[in-house]
């Protein structure tokens, strides 16, 4: 099969304990899209567990595989080529053995997702409340008038002011913050134990990205839904996830809590990801490190380690262990259900001797030599 | 809403006028003179030029259409001359107003020869347009729908086939084979509502209607496809699929409603230009529409004739064009006003 392993991801998380199962559990989950060039591998081996309740950080820079995953989850998949494999259990049934139908109807009622722009999002031409009443019409046998008023308590629920008359409004009334928790309110009408929150707050504004993850972290435990927050921003990773997955060339790189993934991370892209991180306390004049390099192709993605082409650690591993081998997910130091993949014999260290004190550096706005290559 | 409609008249209003100048000018800038073939094969010197005057080709251009501009507000009478009214009061003739003018061609007012041709045209073009926005919209979705597969290639090459063989042609064939050789059908003749009744005003217009919906199905069957298939990436219906919708509920409450606008447009317009009579159609089928007429006047040298055709199908397509503009707002309500 794969050369990954599966079986050590399998299941974890912090609420698979000794009832087995967590409520969302994606084994070995493989998305390949067959292409003239070759076969895209969007998603390669992913494995992850996920409690009702809590909250999952999905972060990758674009074209790692997040949105793929996710996307298939829901089965959005289904109809276009993509071969898919492996497992996604919720709540015990596995979502890719069911019949389109099947998955249709828990498509919106067990499993919701808010995508990135909700203006593109939501149809130009019908009401946010037709919309939303759809979606609701769609798994209950109600009458318009009722679903109506369902759109209506949940525009309410999620702070639109004066739900009663901008239920009619059109999306392109709406601000953009409004559009987002119109659509939120769209994925939570049918109370869904999963919500896949595809970058949610990209398309706003700092102020209302604020608002927006106050909103989903109140109707979490109003809703008691598992959360699965697709993002690249590290700040919604620190103020919502409670486990953090990161995502490279389609595979998990490292996967565990979010304290130990943000303050003990054992993987150098992990690294890099924070190192690029603004620091708003620090020097005005201080420049943003970027990872050098660009994120590899899915269709020909590099050798042994995928990160290896821009890994500035690699000399700090024996041999050519990074160009011929694919690094298993092995547990972190801080211990946990962290795990990472990595070549490096003993990457806590490094990363408290060398990239901590770089961080501290560059924030304090030290001068910076170029470093591109 | 009302005054951008008032608006958009009085600017189409415009546009007819200078349209109107345009024909006019550039009728003259050929170095026929009309009165001859007015006058005829065996016409002396004397005889043109009394044509001349009694048509009114004897002054300028410009004079000529503001007589027209004139007689389309409040009517005139012809001859254009009052000398040669006074002479023979009997061969007067009163075009009252909305007047288009005389052809000597056909001894009749502009509006008399439009009053028997629009009714052929309008009836070939609305059937003809039925039968191709269902046929085109029908199998565009469907080949949308088999995108790839055997049935959307079939269906694409048909409608290829159709776009490019020309309406003359399969015209042709209706008429020989279907009509003629097989007796399928009676050759078609034109007859109208009051004469036959409605089943054999359809049945006559059932072979040209069709034959010029062919062509046109086949672009819009083409056209159908690619605004579904365009409108079915769109993230908000991946949006529609995530909530759960049916599929064929994603494709026809919302890809083909967001395929509409485009489809809209060019169906108004299409439409429009239709009603100004379908050329080649009428010619092969014999059918005394607005198409014919242009091929009789365009050969005969008719101005007025002319003058009318245009200004009939100008207004057809500025029409259109409001009324397509109309229809945006009722499809898409980002357009709408306010």
């Amino acid at each position: 099969m794969s050369s990954s392993t599966p079986t050590l991801a399998q299941g974890v998380g912090t609420g698979a304990g000794a009832s087995g199962t967590p409520f969302l559990s994606v084994r070995d989950l493989k998305v390949h899209f067959p292409t003239p060039d070759g076969v895209v591998k969007a998603t390669d081996g992913l494995s992850f567990g996920l409690e009702r309740g809590r909250t999952l950080g999905i972060v990758g820079e674009s074209g790692s595989g997040k949105s793929v995953s996710s996307s298939t989850i829901l089965g959005l998949h289904r109809g276009s080529r993509a071969m898919v494999s492996g497992e996604i259990l919720l709540d015990g049934t596995d979502l890719l053995s069911l019949s389109d139908e099947e998955m249709r109807l828990r498509r919106g009622r067990e499993v919701s997702m808010i995508f990135q722009d909700p203006l593109s999002a939501m149809h130009p031409y019908y009401t946010v409340g037709n919309q939303i009443a759809e979606a609701y019409r769609v798994h209950n046998d109600v009458n318009r008038k009722q679903a109506r008023a369902r759109a209506i308590e949940m525009l309410d629920r999620v702070g639109i002011p004066q739900p009663d008359r901008r239920v009619d409004d059109y999306p392109h009334q709406y601000s953009g913050g409004m559009r987002q928790r119109a659509m939120i309110a769209m994925g939570l009408i049918n109370d869904p134990g999963l919500l896949i929150a595809d970058e949610p707050t990209t398309a706003l504004d700092v102020t209302v990205q604020a608002q927006i993850l106050d909103l989903l972290q109140d109707l979490q435990k109003e809703f008691n839904s598992a959360i699965v927050i697709i993002t690249h921003d590290l700040g919604v990773v620190a103020e919502m996830a409670d486990e953090v997955l990161v995502m490279y060339a389609g595979r998990c790189v490292e996967y565990g809590p979010t304290k130990q993934i943000l303050t003990n991370p054992e993987m150098p892209y992990t690294w890099g990801l924070l190192s690029s991180v603004p620091d708003v306390t620090g020097d005005t004049d201080a420049r943003l490190v970027p990872i050098p390099g660009n994120p590899p192709s899915l269709l020909n993605p590099p050798t042994g380690c995928a990160f290896h082409p821009r890994c500035t650690y690699r000399d700090k591993v024996p041999g050519s262990l990074c160009t011929t081998d694919l690094p298993e997910l092995t547990p972190a130091k801080s211990g946990g259900f962290h795990v990472r993949r990595c070549h490096l014999p003993d990457p806590a260290a490094v990363y408290a001797e060398e990239v901590v004190p770089e961080m501290q550096a560059d924030m304090t706005g030290e001068p910076i030599e170029e470093t591109e290559k | 809403m009302f005054a951008y409609v008032i608006r958009r008249l009085f600017v189409g209003v415009i546009m007819l006028l200078v349209m109107s100048l345009v024909t006019f000018l550039l009728f003259f800038a050929g170095p026929l003179d009309p009165a001859r073939f007015a006058c005829g094969k065996n016409c002396s010197e004397a005889q043109q030029a009394q044509t001349s005057k009694a048509l009114g080709f004897d002054k300028s251009p410009v004079v000529q259409w503001s007589d027209f501009v004139k007689g389309v507000v409040t009517g005139r009478q012809f001859p254009d001359d009052p000398a040669l009214r006074k002479a023979a009061p009997k061969l007067v003739t009163d075009c009252p107003t909305g007047c288009l003018g005389y052809s000597v061609v056909s001894t009749s007012t502009v509006n008399k020869e439009f009053k028997e041709a629009i009714p052929v045209s309008v009836s070939i073009a609305i059937f003809a347009f039925i039968m191709w926005i269902i046929g085109g919209v029908l199998f565009g979705v469907i080949a949308a729908l088999f995108k790839g597969r055997l049935l959307d290639r079939g269906i694409v090459g048909i409608a290829l086939v159709f776009f490019a063989f020309p309406t003359f042609f399969i015209g042709q064939l209706f008429l020989q084979f279907v009509a003629i050789k097989w007796r399928v059908f009676e050759v078609p003749d034109y007859m109208s509502i009051a004469e036959g009744g409605i089943g054999a005003w359809a049945y006559n217009l059932l072979l040209p209607a069709f034959t010029l919906a062919l062509f046109y199905m086949a672009g819009y069957v083409r056209m159908t496809r690619a605004f579904v298939l365009e409108s079915m990436g769109e993230d908000y219906l991946r949006t529609a699929r995530a909530k759960g919708v049916r599929q064929s509920r994603v494709l026809f409450k919302h890809a083909l409603r967001a395929a509409l606008t485009p489809l809209v447009t060019m169906a108004g317009l299409d439409f429009a230009s239709l009603l100004g009579g379908a050329i080649i159609t009428e010619t092969v089928f014999n059918f005394n529409g607005l198409g014919k007429l242009a091929v009789v006047a365009v050969n005969t040298y008719d101005l007025p004739t002319l003058v009318g055709l245009v200004i009939l199908l100008a207004t057809f397509v500025i029409l259109a064009n409001i009324v397509v503009d109309i229809l945006y707002a009722v499809i898409d309500p980002r357009v709408r006003v306010g």
